[in-house]
């Protein structure tokens, strides 16, 4: 017998789902601990948080937090370079390492029963990096040729030009990897300096989340990190603490690509930061803006014009307020127009096209009902996890995450679209050959063009 | 180490295959139809990732977009294609696996109707900006082009990527859209897979009431090619691009996915590879520096795989200096294969990755694509263990045998990709190549 089509089957009684649990421990170092059991799996992701990154970086040493990081599988405790990797590698380990703006984050998976050799490692990729010079040269040498070959990868560069043009002077304004003279510039001391006042164990938190109970992780932490003792000369500074960037000097910004056959546009303002409490607004009005497939702008840009291969708008939180910023890369001929289009929905969704009851629900729901999604595996959920200790979220913090999204009404969302994103703020760039979009640039009604070439 | 399953079969042919794992309440939704382009012929290439666009555009009875109704049940979902393989997959809380299953079997059943030639145009549109993006704009982007059109003669499916040619794609008219559909997209050809917050008896009556409607079709057989010979001697060549360093690719023909020789190749791409530790990173990035980066995949298909080793040239060094070293790592694993420390590195990673494709229901590589991939490629979704067991049973004495066997240096495509108007950093008697 066919199935009903006169319409999609309705949704079912919704699933409860119980969020994973995380239990806490401090070492007399301040040290914290965290651990969450997960037991679908044998593996154990183990998931080292220093709470300082490029923005940490000194003024005139941009990258030196990410190239800090990079330095700490390049030896340490009595392993040289290769022997940290081969140690890895019998393990069946991966090991990732992320420097963003606010933290610097330190991730390894392997088999739960290889937990203690894992830990080994990882403390002392932590607490024991040889920060050797032939091995610095090298990591330096190849950081310098990644800046070397993003200047052909028009998303980088896009990236780069609108970072600094966004924050200029602010510690926000540069990307981790640093710049070309400053990685020159560097020195081994420099690492070992910053090294020794952010890597301190009262500002770490260690989250391990994996095939054990929560008294068997926690025990293999303290085994690995009980004989820490160090305390930070002085601090790394809080981004909390910074004061707002200038505004950009133009609002709209031209990279020049020769016969691209794209062109790559960044588009937004600063905004909020994470701790802010309109956070969860914040998320449903994204959603519903630029934030999923459905939303108006990919519809519109992608599904109606057919500029692009997709646009995406996101707020990047952070400690202090990140961008907002739309990502696309469009076909060149329709780079205007791609532009208009774009910041016409961007007007619009805080003027003439308020936020609908549709629209609400169906952002409201893809974020609530698609949030179980986020726990799937170990590393997931160390994660999420590292996202409460870096931001000093409450514990109930997962739990209330649904209920506070679906509080929010269409006047609330709309509201706070009005309050955090701003038409006569945003900064455009654009990277693209000159030749081709100038002229229609030009005629947009957002003044100069301003040439940059991204250093 | 496995994936436990139930398979079921429907009158009309479509293989259900249920994967049970109530740990968190969602559900994969998987189906793979045994289509790509490799079922493409000269001049309409590119039409079979097309067409994948086409499934997202809305059919008969829900004509507003695949999307909204699924995003708005909280689903995840996307879709992609290669060579040998069409997959779509939803990710979705277990409350919306009606709703799931309902979307893709009204797509499987009733996708012409609902297609207009403005959806066409738009989605051909938004397909070439897919293109400039992540081939025509991207740095090196246009290399593996060159590559399979030189490993490959022109009759041979893989002698173009998945993405095509542009003109191709522009070339392309709603009635091939029908023809293709009616050839590859039914019950016969497809797989589905639900893995999650399922059970199984309730999985394949769900299966059995969204499905079973849709018209059994005729499966296509085989792609009928006449397997590649290796070239007699090398094939050097040289493409210009808009890049700040020259890289080197190498590929040789090697054998396909799941035949003898394969996961040896997959394990000798391990030791010369993957990690700091192996043979070509430590040779030409870590100790001599002359390369900023490499890569060794056996990019393993079903017609017939090739083998490739990528290596970026640091500033100052020469492509030939690079060459050079990695043939020289080769010539030295002809001689005496891997060590046995090597070897058991290798394989507690590669066991490791297969406990980590165990770590996820649905998406790209989790369980219900593993579970898929078996079944449509092998006929055997219980192939997982044994999958393993190629890798565990494979000797240092293999892997030397299969490295001599399939990468010999008179056999390969070699092509340098070298900063537009410096020709002469390309290896000395390469050929110059145009791709667009």
């Amino acid at each position: 017998m066919p199935a009903n089509r006169t319409q999609p089957p309705s949704l079912g009684p919704e699933r409860l789902f119980t969020f994973p649990q995380i239990h806490r421990t401090t070492l007399d170092s301040g040290l914290r601990i965290w651990t969450v059991e997960h037991h679908q799996v044998p593996l154990v992701s183990v998931l080292a948080l220093i709470p300082a990154g490029a923005s940490a970086d000194p003024p005139d040493r941009p990258g030196l937090a990410a190239i800090t990081g990079d330095m700490l599988d390049e030896g340490s405790g009595d392993r040289s370079a290769l022997d940290v990797h081969e140690a890895l590698g019998r393990i069946g380990a991966t090991l990732e390492l992320d420097v963003g703006h606010d933290a610097t984050v330190l991730g390894l998976t392997t088999l739960e029963r290889n937990l203690d050799r894992g830990l080994e490692l990882v403390r002392d990729m932590l607490i024991r990096p040889r920060f050797e010079q032939r091995e610095f040269d090298r990591v330096r040498d190849l950081r310098l040729n990644r800046l070397l070959q993003m200047k052909d990868m028009p998303p980088a560069l896009a990236d780069r030009a609108f970072t600094q043009l966004l924050y200029r002077n602010h510690p926000y304004g540069h990307l981790p990897i640093g710049s070309e003279g400053s990685l020159r510039g560097l020195m081994i001391r420099d690492i070992t300096a910053f090294h020794r006042r952010a890597y301190v164990p009262a500002r770490l938190t260690v989250i391990a989340v994996g095939d054990a109970s929560h008294q068997a992780l926690t025990a293999a932490i303290v085994r690995a990190f009980e004989g820490w003792r160090a305390d930070a000369p002085d601090a790394v500074p809080e981004p909390e603490t910074f004061p707002p960037p200038l505004p950009p000097a133009s609002r709209l910004a031209l990279v020049h690509r020769s016969a691209a056959a794209q062109s790559e546009l960044r588009i937004g303002h600063v905004a909020l930061s994470r701790t802010s409490p309109d956070y969860h607004a914040a998320l449903v009005a994204n959603m519903i803006l630029g934030g999923q497939f459905v939303s108006r702008i990919n519809m519109n840009l992608r599904e109606a014009k057919g500029y692009t291969y997709g646009a995406r708008t996101a707020f990047e939180f952070r400690r202090a307020p990140g961008p907002f910023v739309l990502h696309a890369s469009v076909q060149a001929d329709a780079t205007a127009d791609a532009l208009r289009e774009a910041i016409g929905e961007i007007r619009a969704i805080r003027g003439d096209r308020p936020v609908t009851r549709q629209e609400l629900e169906l952002g409201r729901a893809s974020l609530t009902r698609g949030y179980p999604r986020s726990f799937e595996t170990a590393d997931q959920i160390a994660r999420a996890a590292a996202q409460l200790s870096l931001y000093g979220l409450p514990d109930d913090y997962f739990t209330n995450f649904v209920p506070r999204v679906l509080a929010l009404t269409e006047t609330d969302v709309t509201a706070i679209a009005a309050k955090h994103i701003d038409p006569s703020k945003l900064l455009s760039v654009v990277v693209g050959d000159r030749e081709k979009v100038l002229p229609s640039l030009r005629a947009l009604d957002l003044g100069d063009v301003s040439d940059v070439s991204v250093t | 180490m496995n994936i436990p399953f139930t398979k079921y079969t429907l009158d009309n042919g479509l293989d259900v295959l249920i994967h049970e794992d109530h740990s968190l309440p969602i559900v994969a939704v998987n189906v793979w139809y045994h289509v790509g382009s490799k079922n493409e012929v000269p001049g309409r290439t590119g039409f079979a990732h097309l067409f994948e666009h086409l499934m997202f555009e809305g059919s008969q009875h829900y004509d507003r977009g695949y999307f909204h109704p699924l995003q708005e049940a909280g689903a995840s979902l996307n879709g992609s294609t290669n060579a040998d393989r069409t997959n779509y997959w939803e990710v979705v809380p277990t409350n919306a696996l009606d709703l799931a299953l309902w979307m893709e079997s009204d797509r499987m059943g009733y996708l012409l109707p609902a297609l207009t030639e403005a959806k066409f145009a738009n989605q051909r549109d938004v397909v070439l900006n897919e293109r400039r993006q992540n081939y025509e704009n991207r740095p090196y982007g246009l290399a593996g082009m060159a590559i399979v059109s030189a490993l490959y003669p022109p009759d041979h499916p893989y002698h173009w990527l998945t993405i095509g040619a542009a003109d191709d794609i522009r070339a392309a008219r709603i009635d091939d859209v029908k023809a293709f559909f009616q050839r590859y997209y039914h019950p016969a050809n497809a797989s589905l897979t639900l893995a999650g917050d399922v059970d199984p008896e309730m999985g394949i009556l769900l299966a059995d009431e969204y499905f079973s409607e849709v018209p059994r079709g005729e499966r296509p057989g085989p792609v009928d090619v006449v397997p590649p010979q290796p070239p007699g001697e090398d094939v050097k060549l040289v493409l210009e691009d808009r890049v700040e360093l020259p890289r080197l690719y190498m590929a040789w023909h090697s054998p396909a996915l799941f035949a003898d020789g394969d996961a040896e190749l997959d394990l000798v791409a391990e030791v010369l590879a993957s990690g700091k530790t192996s043979r070509l990173y430590r040779a030409l990035v870590y100790e001599q520096r002359i390369a900023t980066e490499i890569a060794a995949p056996q990019n393993s298909r079903e017609l017939g795989s090739f083998f490739q080793i990528v290596a970026t040239a640091a500033p100052g060094r020469t492509l030939a200096e690079v060459e050079r070293a990695i043939m020289k790592e080769i010539a030295v694993l002809f001689e005496r294969g891997p060590t046995p420390l090597e070897l058991e590195r290798c394989l507690a990673q590669a066991e490791a990755h297969f406990l980590f494709r165990l770590q996820t229901v649905g998406g790209f590589g989790g369980k219900s694509d593993q579970l898929n991939a078996y079944n449509v490629f092998l006929g055997d979704p219980g192939y997982f263990e044994r999958d393993l067991i190629r890798y565990r049973t494979a000797t240092a004495a293999h892997l030397r045998a299969a490295a001599i066997k399939y990468l010999q240096p008179s056999a390969r495509v070699v092509l340098s990709v070298v900063p537009r108007g410096r020709v002469a950093l390309a290896l000395t008697g390469s050929r110059s190549v145009a791709v667009s």
